[in-house]
């Protein structure tokens, strides 16, 4: 190897590789975390598109299912059976179909961590003369 | 009080300071909500609209109020333009679509502040409103769209738009569009005219169509609709438009594509095409669109294209950097809805929150997007899709698997009324 034989001692040699090592378990490390981050984020910024019918979080005001704290194993399955046809839906199965396994995998772990809280929805009001 | 701008400055000090520099300010403020982590800076949104209050909402939540926000929003309430046809069939008032920006304001900490925008300084990174002026790390513009009255000169003017309501941004103008329709006599006739593609809400002037017919087939039976459509044919659910016109409102639509508007009198509410000149009782012209006013001061938008290129990785405009499009103002080639505005707004929230804190954004966004639509006071229908970045073409495209409903149902207009309580929800609060 041209980087040990450009080694004038073992002792600095073995210097030299160990920090290589850590340099390379270093570098690998931040890798990971990048791309736990960039998937953490992809999955987070899809799950937020769910809000409009579920709310957010998956915390629905409404008669739409509650997906915040919902078991993951079941949320996934009844993804995969909207996805392929086992469960008939009228809007479901055009959204779990644009999806891939693994996406919804993930989805189903991210609303399955979400708290179930009870916020306020917001109170509709009087139109004001001034509004265009 | 959960605003640590407003907790700690007025508005106007606030302003003037904010250009010397947020972190400094907001770093000195002991109620900040994560005081062992410093600001990463100031985000300014222009529009609250559900693409602006969205952005605004998810970049406190995602930066962990790190960033700070401050939208500018002309209007004092928020009026949803989804459900707004339903007003037209009297199955809903103005009122029900009509909110405040308290709670979201309150519950994320986000400085609001009311007043137009008159400037902006890509330059200097300064927004000028009539009352003051405002510096940002970066920006988002969330004007949605501008009617394009240099296409339509004859409608210029504010009484020209109270005798022909456009009736395409919710509020009064909706109510206008109402009353006309409640004083129009038996018999009379309603033309509604739609412009080219592109426009805010591919659905909307046939749902539109299909409320005004359910709403003269329960008061005033022996009136018509005529619609003059610029585009060669109905340009979303189709085939959904046509059975519903035909099974609930037979003989009453009256369908004509292909028909651009040359000429209108406002006085005798008689518009001109290059087929026809039809005269209506109650005119109701959907002004051909382009990017909001703001975008086009930036000079955000193509030179030969009304609206704004951005990169669908960030929504950073491409021609103007660090300031950021999102909503109806985007050229995206998809729908202008405002569920697409929504989901725009929260890949444009986490870019900035990952650019700003120095990482690199989700190199991969994918979203979806619902949009119902009425055909009469309780019946909705739906197109869904999810939306997938292609690295390749750089822009977003539908994934298979989309798709229109069967039918409309009952089912899916609780569906359609579940959505806009929980996107409302979403946005406001």
């Amino acid at each position: 190897m041209r980087f040990i034989a450009a080694s004038p001692s073992l002792p600095c040699t073995l210097f030299r590789c160990f920090g290589l090592l850590t340099f390379l378990f270093l570098s690998g490390a931040v890798s990971s975390t990048e791309t736990n981050q960039t998937n953490f984020i992809h999955i987070r910024t899809l799950a937020a598109s769910c809000a409009a019918c579920h709310g957010t979080n998956g915390n629905s005001h409404s008669t739409t299912p509650v997906l915040a704290g919902l078991d993951a194993t079941y949320f996934s399955n009844q993804m995969l059976a909207f996805k392929n046809g086992r469960r008939a839906s009228t809007v479901m199965h055009h959204h779990a179909k644009g999806l891939t396994d693994d996406e919804i995998m993930q989805l189903a772990n991210y609303f399955s961590e979400q708290k179930r809280i009870s916020t306020s929805a917001p109170v509709s009001q009087q139109l004001k003369a001034k509004h265009e | 009080m959960n605003n640590p701008i407003k907790h700690a400055l007025d508005r106007r000090s606030f302003i003037k300071t904010a250009g010397v520099g947020a972190a400094s300010l907001l770093m000195t403020n002991k109620t900040w909500a994560n005081a062992k982590k410093p600001p990463l800076g100031h985000v300014v949104v222009i529009g609250g609209g559900y693409a602006g209050t969205t952005a605004a909402k998810y970049i406190r939540l995602w930066s962990e109020n790190n960033i700070a926000v401050t939208v500018i929003e002309k209007q004092g309430q928020f009026v949803s333009c989804p459900l707004s046809n339903l007003v037209l069939g009297g199955s809903k008032t103005i009122d029900d679509l009509t909110f405040g920006y308290d709670l979201v304001q309150k519950n994320h900490g986000i400085n609001w502040v009311q007043d137009e925008v008159t400037a902006i300084n890509p330059d200097s990174k300064k927004v000028t409103m009539k009352r003051g002026e405002i510096s940002y790390d970066r920006l988002i513009v969330a004007l949605g769209v501008d009617f394009n009255y240099e296409e339509l000169p004859q409608l210029a003017s504010a009484s020209a738009q109270e005798a022909i309501p456009h009736a395409w941004k919710a509020g009064w103008q909706t109510v206008n569009l109402y009353q006309q329709l409640s004083a129009m006599r038996d018999g009379g006739v309603f033309v509604l005219t739609v412009p080219k593609m592109p426009y805010r809400c591919p659905p909307g002037p046939y749902e539109r169509a299909c409320q005004v017919a359910s709403y003269f087939k329960k008061h005033k039976p022996k009136s018509k609709i005529i619609i003059l459509d610029a585009n060669p044919d109905i340009v979303s659910k189709k085939g959904l438009f046509i059975k519903a016109w035909a099974d609930e409102y037979a003989g009453m639509i009256d369908y004509r594509p292909n028909n651009v508007i040359i000429d209108v009198d406002v006085a005798s509410k008689t518009v001109t095409t290059d087929f026809e000149t039809v005269k209506a009782n109650v005119l109701n012209i959907i002004p051909p669109q382009r990017a909001g006013k703001p975008a086009q001061m930036a000079s955000l938008t193509e030179p030969d294209y009304p609206w704004c290129e951005v990169s669908f990785l960030s929504y950073e405009s491409k021609r103007v950097p660090m300031v950021h499009v999102v909503g109806d103002s985007v050229a995206a080639g998809l729908p202008k809805s405002a569920h697409m505005a929504t989901s725009q707004a929260r890949v444009c929230a986490s870019a900035i929150v990952e650019l700003m804190h120095g990482r690199t954004p989700d190199p991969s966004p994918v979203f979806a997007n619902t949009c119902y639509s009425f055909v009469d006071d309780k019946q909705a229908m739906h197109v869904a899709n999810v939306y997938r970045y292609d690295a390749g073409k750089k822009i977003m495209v539908s994934a298979d698997g989309g798709g229109v409903s069967a039918k409309p149902s009952l089912q899916e207009g609780q569906y359609a009324n579940a959505w806009a309580v929980n996107i409302w929800s979403d946005v406001l609060t």
